[in-house]
This record gives C-alpha cells, sequence and structure tokens, in this order.
C-alpha cells in the first residue's frame, strides 16, 4: 500500500472502531440536552460546540458513526448479494431464465431510483432497515448484470472448458473457477458503490426517511443544523465533514484495493 | 529529405538499448551493428526476447517507453537517426520508413475501414492529391494481392481473413512508397499458403528497390526471401552472413539450435518410431476413439448457416496420433470439440472406447470425459489465473477424490514425465515461460488418466527450438504411457514429425486421409498437394541436409 493511503486507512479503522464502540471516543450522553447551552460555539467543554437542543456535536458525530456508515455498508451488502444470486442464475440458467430475469431488471433500473427509494419506504415506513432495503432495491441490478456479464465471459474460458473435461460437475464448475474469478469486478463495484451508498443514506436521513429522532446521524443532523445557519456554522460544517472524511476514505482505499484485484488478474 | 545515392539505406554501428525497470537496468540490446542497403532484404533471427523487435524499432524511435538508445552510428539514408526528435520522426515513419506487426487485427482500427486505413498514410503526407485518394487506394489493394479491392476497402477489419487483414496492412505500410520497409513477423499468424503469397508480395517490392529488414523467429520464412541474415541472442548478433550460406552451414551453437529445430520437422523424423512395432505397423491397434459421419453447424446472424465439420468420420487408435491438418476456418478446432464430448454434433456420433458421447449422461459422462483431455494453442488461457503449477496438477486428481499422499505422488510423477523441476510448483503459470507451460499442460492432460488428448496447435505459438522441445515430450510421453494423439495443426511440418496417419480437411470437410508418408510423399488431392507446395522452400533444401542434429 503507498505510503499516501495510510492516513485514509488509519481513518476507516478509526470509523470503524467509532461505530462498534462510541463509548471508547467520549463519555458525554449524545442525546442529553442542556437547554442552557443551545448552538454554544467550539470550546474546552463542548469540543463541537452543541446543537439547538444544547446536545454535544462531537458525541453526537461519534455516536452517528454507527447509523451513518451500517445503513450504506448494508445497502451494499444486500445489493451484493441478491445481485450475485440473480446475475449467476440469468447466466447459468438457460435462455427463458435469463430473457425473465434480465428484463425484470431492465424494468427496475427503468424506475428512478429516488422514487423506488421512497416507494420501498412508504412502504415499509421509515427506518435504518428500510433505508438499507429500499437503497439495495436501487443499486442491486447494476451488481447483477456485472455477475451475469462476467459469468459469460468466464462460461466459454478455456480453463473452464478444461475443468469440465476433468470431470466436475456444473456446480462444481461455477464454485470452483467461475464465481472466484467473477469475484474481482463485482467486488469491485460494491467498493466503488459504497462511497455513493453512505452519502445516500445520508440524504435519505437528511429528508427525513432514515433512522427515527433523537437518533444521531449525520445527514439528519445536517438537517436540523438548517434552521439555525444565520447564527451557527458548526452545527453544519461538523457532520457534513464527517460525511465527506468517511467517503473520501472508503474512496482512495476501495480503488486501491481495486488495482491491486486488477494487477492480480492481468 | 533528398536520396543520398551511394552509402547504405541504414547503417547502425554499437546499438545499445536499456530499459530501467524497478529492479535494475535491463539490456534489450548490447552493441549490435548492422547495415541495409537499397533493394535488399535483411533478416534478424532469434528467439523471443532475444532483442530483435527492439533492434528494428530504435530505426523509427519507438523502442518502447522509457528506453535509452544509445549507438556510435544509427544512420537512415545519411541522416543522424540520433539527433532526431518529437516531430521529424514522423516525417521518418510511414514516409520513408513502413512497418508491418505480426498482429494485423491489432494494428488495423476496428472501427474504420480498411480503405480508411490505407488512405491514411496517402492524406498524413500528402502523396497525392486529394481528390485522387480512393482510387490510390484500391490500386495499393489490388496490388498487394487483395482481390475486388473497390468492395474490400469498404468492409471492416474483422471481416477480411488474417491473410487479406495482413495484405491490406503491407498495403498501407507501402501506401507512402517508402525506402524501407520494417517488417515484424509478418507471417507468423498465417497459413501456410497464405504466407506463401505475402513472402511473393514482399519479394515483389524488393525488386521495386524498397529494402526490407525482416524479422522473424522462423528461419523457413528468412530463407525464403531474405539476402543477408544476423542472428540474435540475449540482446548480441552471434552470428551474420549471406542466407545461404548462415543457414546451410551454420557456425555458431545457437544458430545449429535454430536450424537443426526446423529441419528436424523437415525431415520427418520420428526417432524411436520407425520400429515394426509401431501401431500403425502392426495394424492391429484397438480402436479407442470413432468419429462416424459427424456434422456441425451455425446459424449466423440474418445470414442462414454455416458447415463448419459435414460429414467426418476418423479413428483413432490406441497410442497412435491422428494428425489433422487445415488452414484456420476448416474445421480443425470444432472437430477436436466434437470428439471430447463438449459440442453435440448435428448429426452422426463419436463413440469413446465403443461406448457413444450421446449415450451418457450425468455422472457417467463427466467420468466419461477424463478420457479424452485437451492441449490448448494458448496454455495461459486454459489455466485459472488464480491457481499455482501444484494446483493445476492437483484438479484433476481432486475431480476424483485422489487421497492426498497418492497426489503428492501422482504430480511428482507427472513433472517427471514431461521433464520439468518441482520448483515450478509453487508458481503461477504466467510466471512460466512458453515452453514450461505447454509442459505444464501436457502434464495436467495426462492426469486423469486419459487415452486420447486433443492437441489443438500445441506448438503454434512458440519459438522454433521450444517447439522441438515440446514435440519431444509429446513422443516421450506416447511411447510411456501410450496415449493416443489427435493433433490439429496448420504446421505441415509439425504434423510430418508426429503424425501416423493425416486427414486433411478444407471447408469442413475430410479432402485426404491415410498414412503419413503416403498422403505426404503421395498426395492425391490438389488441395493437399498445394499445401504441401506452399511450405517455404527452406524445408525441401534442409531434406536434403544428412544428420542435422544429433
Amino acid at each position: 500500500m503507498p505510503r499516501s493511503l495510510w492516513p485514509w486507512t488509519a481513518v476507516l479503522v478509526v470509523l470503524a472502531v467509532m461505530a462498534a464502540v462510541p463509548s471508547l471516543f467520549t463519555g458525554i450522553d449524545p442525546d442529553a440536552a442542556d437547554l442552557n447551552a443551545p448552538l454554544h460555539p467550539p470550546s474546552a467543554e463542548h469540543w463541537l460546540g452543541t446543537d439547538q437542543n444544547g446536545r454535544d456535536l462531537y458525541a453526537r458525530i461519534v455516536y452517528g458513526a454507527r447509523p451513518s456508515l451500517l445503513i450504506g455498508t448494508g445497502a451494499v451488502l444486500l445489493a451484493l448479494a441478491a445481485g450475485v444470486v440473480i446475475g449467476v442464475a440469468a447466466a447459468q440458467l438457460g435462455r427463458v431464465a435469463d430473457q425473465v430475469l434480465s428484463r425484470s431488471l431492465d424494468v427496475v433500473l427503468s424506475v428512478p431510483g429516488l422514487l423506488l427509494v421512497f416507494l420501498v419506504v412508504a412502504v415499509l415506513g421509515p427506518g435504518s432497515g428500510t433505508a438499507a432495503v429500499g437503497l439495495a432495491v436501487v443499486s442491486m441490478p447494476g451488481f447483477a448484470r456485472v455477475a451475469r456479464s462476467e459469468v459469460i465471459r468466464l462460461r466459454s474460458a478455456q480453463y473452464v472448458e478444461a475443468a469440465h473435461g476433468f470431470g466436475w460437475s456444473r456446480a462444481q464448475v461455477v464454485a470452483r473457477h467461475v464465481l472466484p474469478n467473477a469475484a474481482g469486478p463485482v467486488l469491485a463495484l460494491a467498493t466503488v458503490s459504497l462511497g455513493a451508498m453512505i452519502v445516500a443514506s445520508s440524504s435519505l436521513s437528511f429528508v427525513g426517511l432514515g433512522p427515527r429522532p433523537p437518533t444521531a446521524e449525520w445527514g439528519a443532523m445536517l438537517s436540523d443544523s438548517r434552521e439555525f445557519l444565520a447564527l451557527a456554522w458548526w452545527p453544519a460544517v461538523f457532520p457534513g465533514v464527517a460525511i465527506t472524511v468517511a467517503v473520501l476514505a472508503v474512496t482512495f482505499v476501495g480503488q486501491h484495493l481495486n488495482r491491486r484485484v486488477e494487477g492480480r488478474l492481468s | 529529405m533528398t536520396p543520398a545515392g551511394g552509402g547504405p539505406l541504414v547503417a547502425v554501428r554499437d546499438l545499445t538499448v536499456r530499459f530501467p525497470t524497478r529492479h535494475g537496468v535491463v539490456e534489450a540490446v548490447r552493441g549490435v551493428s548492422f547495415r541495409v542497403d537499397r533493394g535488399q532484404v535483411v533478416a534478424i533471427v532469434g528467439e523471443s526476447g532475444s532483442g530483435k523487435s527492439v533492434t528494428a524499432r530504435s530505426l523509427v524511435g519507438l523502442a518502447g517507453e522509457g528506453a535509452r538508445v544509445g549507438a556510435a552510428e544509427l544512420a537512415f539514408d545519411g541522416a543522424d537517426l540520433r539527433q532526431v526528435r518529437g516531430r521529424a520522426w514522423r516525417a521518418l515513419r510511414g514516409r520513408r520508413v513502413g512497418f508491418v506487426l505480426q498482429d494485423a487485427l491489432g494494428s488495423l482500427d476496428p472501427l474504420r475501414r480498411v480503405g480508411a486505413e490505407v488512405a491514411e498514410p496517402l492524406r498524413a503526407h500528402r502523396i497525392v492529391p486529394g481528390r485522387q485518394v480512393d482510387a490510390e487506394v484500391v490500386r495499393l489493394l489490388g496490388e498487394a494481392g487483395i482481390p475486388a479491392p473497390e468492395s474490400r476497402a469498404r468492409q471492416y477489419p474483422h471481416q477480411l481473413s488474417g491473410g487479406l487483414r495482413q495484405r491490406a496492412l503491407i498495403a498501407s505500410a507501402l501506401a507512402a512508397r517508402p525506402d524501407l520497409l520494417i517488417a515484424d513477423e509478418p507471417t507468423t499468424a498465417l497459413d501456410a499458403t497464405v504466407q506463401r503469397q505475402v513472402l511473393a508480395l514482399l519479394r515483389e517490392r524488393v525488386g521495386d528497390g524498397t529494402a526490407v529488414l525482416l524479422i522473424s523467429h522462423d528461419l523457413g520464412v528468412v530463407a525464403e526471401i531474405a539476402d543477408h541474415v544476423y542472428v540474435m541472442k540475449d540482446g548480441r548478433f552471434v552470428e551474420d552472413g549471406p542466407a545461404a550460406a548462415v543457414l546451410e552451414s551454420p557456425s555458431h551453437p545457437h544458430t545449429k539450435t535454430l536450424v537443426g529445430a526446423v529441419a528436424g520437422h523437415a525431415r520427418g523424423a520420428r526417432p524411436g518410431r520407425v520400429s515394426p512395432s509401431a501401431p500403425e505397423a502392426a495394424g492391429t491397434a484397438r480402436e479407442v476413439l470413432r468419429a462416424e459421419g459427424l456434422v456441425k453447424r451455425y446459424t449466423l446472424p440474418g445470414r442462414g448457416e454455416f458447415t463448419a465439420v459435414e460429414d467426418v468420420s476418423v479413428t483413432v487408435g490406441a497410442g497412435e496420433t491422428l494428425g489433422v491438418v487445415g488452414e484456420s476456418g476448416s474445421g480443425k478446432t470444432t472437430l477436436g470439440r466434437l470428439l471430447m464430448g463438449l459440442l453435440e454434433p448435428d448429426a452422426g456420433r463419436v463413440l469413446l472406447d465403443g461406448r457413444p458421447w450421446d449415450g451418457l449422461r450425468g455422472p457417467e459422462r463427466r467420468a466419461a470425459r477424463r478420457g479424452v483431455q485437451m492441449i490448448y494453442q494458448h496454455p495461459l488461457s486454459s489455466f485459472d489465473p488464480r491457481y499455482t503449477a501444484r494446483q493445476i496438477l492437483e484438479e484433476p486428481l481432486r475431480a476424483d477424490r485422489t487421497p492426498r499422499e497418492e497426489r503428492d505422488r501422482r504430480v511428482a510423477l507427472l513433472l517427471e514425465h514431461v521433464g520439468l523441476a518441482p520448483d515450478v510448483l509453487g508458481r503461477r503459470a504466467r510466471e512460466l515461460s512458453g515452453g514450461q507451460r505447454q509442459r505444464l499442460a501436457i502434464a495436467r492432460a495426462l492426469a486423469p488418466g486419459p487415452q486420447v488428448i486433443v492437441c489443438d496447435e500445441p506448438v503454434s505459438a512458440l519459438d522454433a527450438s521450444i517447439q522441438a522441445q515440446v514435440l519431444d515430450v509429446l513422443e516421450d510421453v506416447q511411447e510411456r504411457l501410450g496415449v493416443a494423439y489427435v493433433f490439429v495443426s496448420h504446421d505441415l511440418g509439425v504434423i510430418r514429425r508426429l503424425s501416423h496417419r493425416v486427414v486433411v480437411m478444407k471447408d469442413g470437410r475430410v479432402v485426404e486421409s491415410g498414412e503419413m508418408e503416403k498422403v505426404f510423399d503421395h498426395p492425391e488431392h490438389p488441395y493437399t498437394k498445394a499445401l504441401i507446395d506452399a511450405v517455404p522452400r527452406f524445408s525441401s533444401r534442409f531434406r536434403r541436409v544428412p544428420g542435422g542434429r544429433a
């Protein structure tokens, strides 16, 4: 790993620990309101200031890491799992299955993403889980298409043909050669999508379709800060910085991993 | 630039090319000197990696990214190439020096019509007035031996056969009537008859006064047209002289190896095979593979059907080699896949050991597959890129649940059969040399204990001396294990050396078949005769040389 990526890797590790055990980073209760200290600027007592309800912004950003990152990550994992299953099925189960599955994916893709997320959330009710499911539904066709085309490409590879000659069954050949070699491009798409999904989940929270208040979540915090922007800059800037830094770290490290995978295969 | 008359067209003294890499400097060319005169064909011969291409490319400033080119003299028509920078190269390239590369499909833009490709140098260097370009393109294509040049000019590269593409590329390189034509392996990818036409075209240009610098690993090609030959090894010239002298009485051991490798094919020598116990002589070989009336058709998008294999019947006896000869597109590869049970024929059937493929289903069919294995032209793409050599060899053994200790023993035995050292086991296939890869492919094909191995052009991507080694391994394995080969190749020398019986295919049909000696010495079908005549004359010249390589 190049030296320039070390700081971003460190950021990822810190964010992961923050999401797992937020109490390591702060002793302050993120939901404790101090009505005598609304919109205090950053100080020794409140490192990043307080919000309109007098809650400590640093504590809220620390505790907000889990919901903010988990929705995006969960959405990518769900989309990856469903997409690979559908893509492999389309490529392996014959022409009729391929037609049915591929056209269904086209239908999903033809509906505007935002509309589809709203639809899912409206049907299932707002919350972290439904936000993740909604985002997964929107991004799943991409994974399915990449998985399908990779499997079709590998199906006619000579080493797959040779493996049939050793007497493996079709399922064994897929498990031994097709899936592992298709993994690279699919995982590359996953790491690229992760950054976008984190932004998208913050956006959902921003419009009130994420976790229910008073849960600390970066997008929701941004939304809360809007009304007081003329009075206080810190409730808007710090959650924004948190989202930006998290997305940059995920993207840079992800791109590096992709290049490693490509270099290994070519 | 004015032609400077008397002196040599190209004069090179003490040329070195270095490539700085992370692991130190690689010296690709280590002080070579040569000259090319007008109207002369000069050949640089060597195995891949010997530095021959880099040497030729240095003449047009295309030695490669980061290359450090040094020379005591590097002159083209009296002009010092060491002083040429940036834009000045462009006046040279395409205008005064034409370039023909091995892979015509790779050097033609797939999105441009062939005519546009040929027109490019005409327009770039304003050779003819704009309005006459189209007519000139048609003239050039026709001169390069392309039939119906008007309609071909409007087609895309993928619509042309390999030979036509190569001719279009030569037409493009010759468009600006250059003084020097650099031809880097111009015929390596071509079949014998096409190769002959391309060589004739090059020879014709020499008659016009164009000098040719020919880069090749194929001594047959060199003998056909070169005046002067330089033999290159590890960045140095080890021998040079008039073509006839170098090829007929080589002095350097490396040249002898190269010559011996080709001569070995041409003589049809099959040491250890002439004994009366050879299966074809005994006539009692048990039949292991039989194909009856095979037909395979493909539907083309929009344009009806294409028959790849039409009514083909062949038999293969135990321990015997059946050579399948034919040009690309003659259905050789499809036949191989039908025999392996990887394709279903539209008519006819294939019997392995008396049992037809189409009578086998599920696990039975999978078990039967182990009886027919395949060796591919490009071994690298037949190995899972994630696998080490050990994993590659173990895979067929795992497939029939061979226990661990037994696997280790068998892997060691397989390596011994193909002459590979055990230290390759930890490496991945792409870290092995071309020859090692093909040995590994042979070992893997042997692992399931097959009765028949289908070899699809197994040596055509290898250098001549490596070819000879791999063919030795194949012969050796056959003698030890009694495995039968279906040996598919367009290279008559290779077929002649390995086969007991031969079938000749053209357009999906078998046009001639029989004992190897009979087919080669007394060909009956006109197509077989044409194929045998088309082999560059080097081979016939060497058939008379006694002894050859010990």
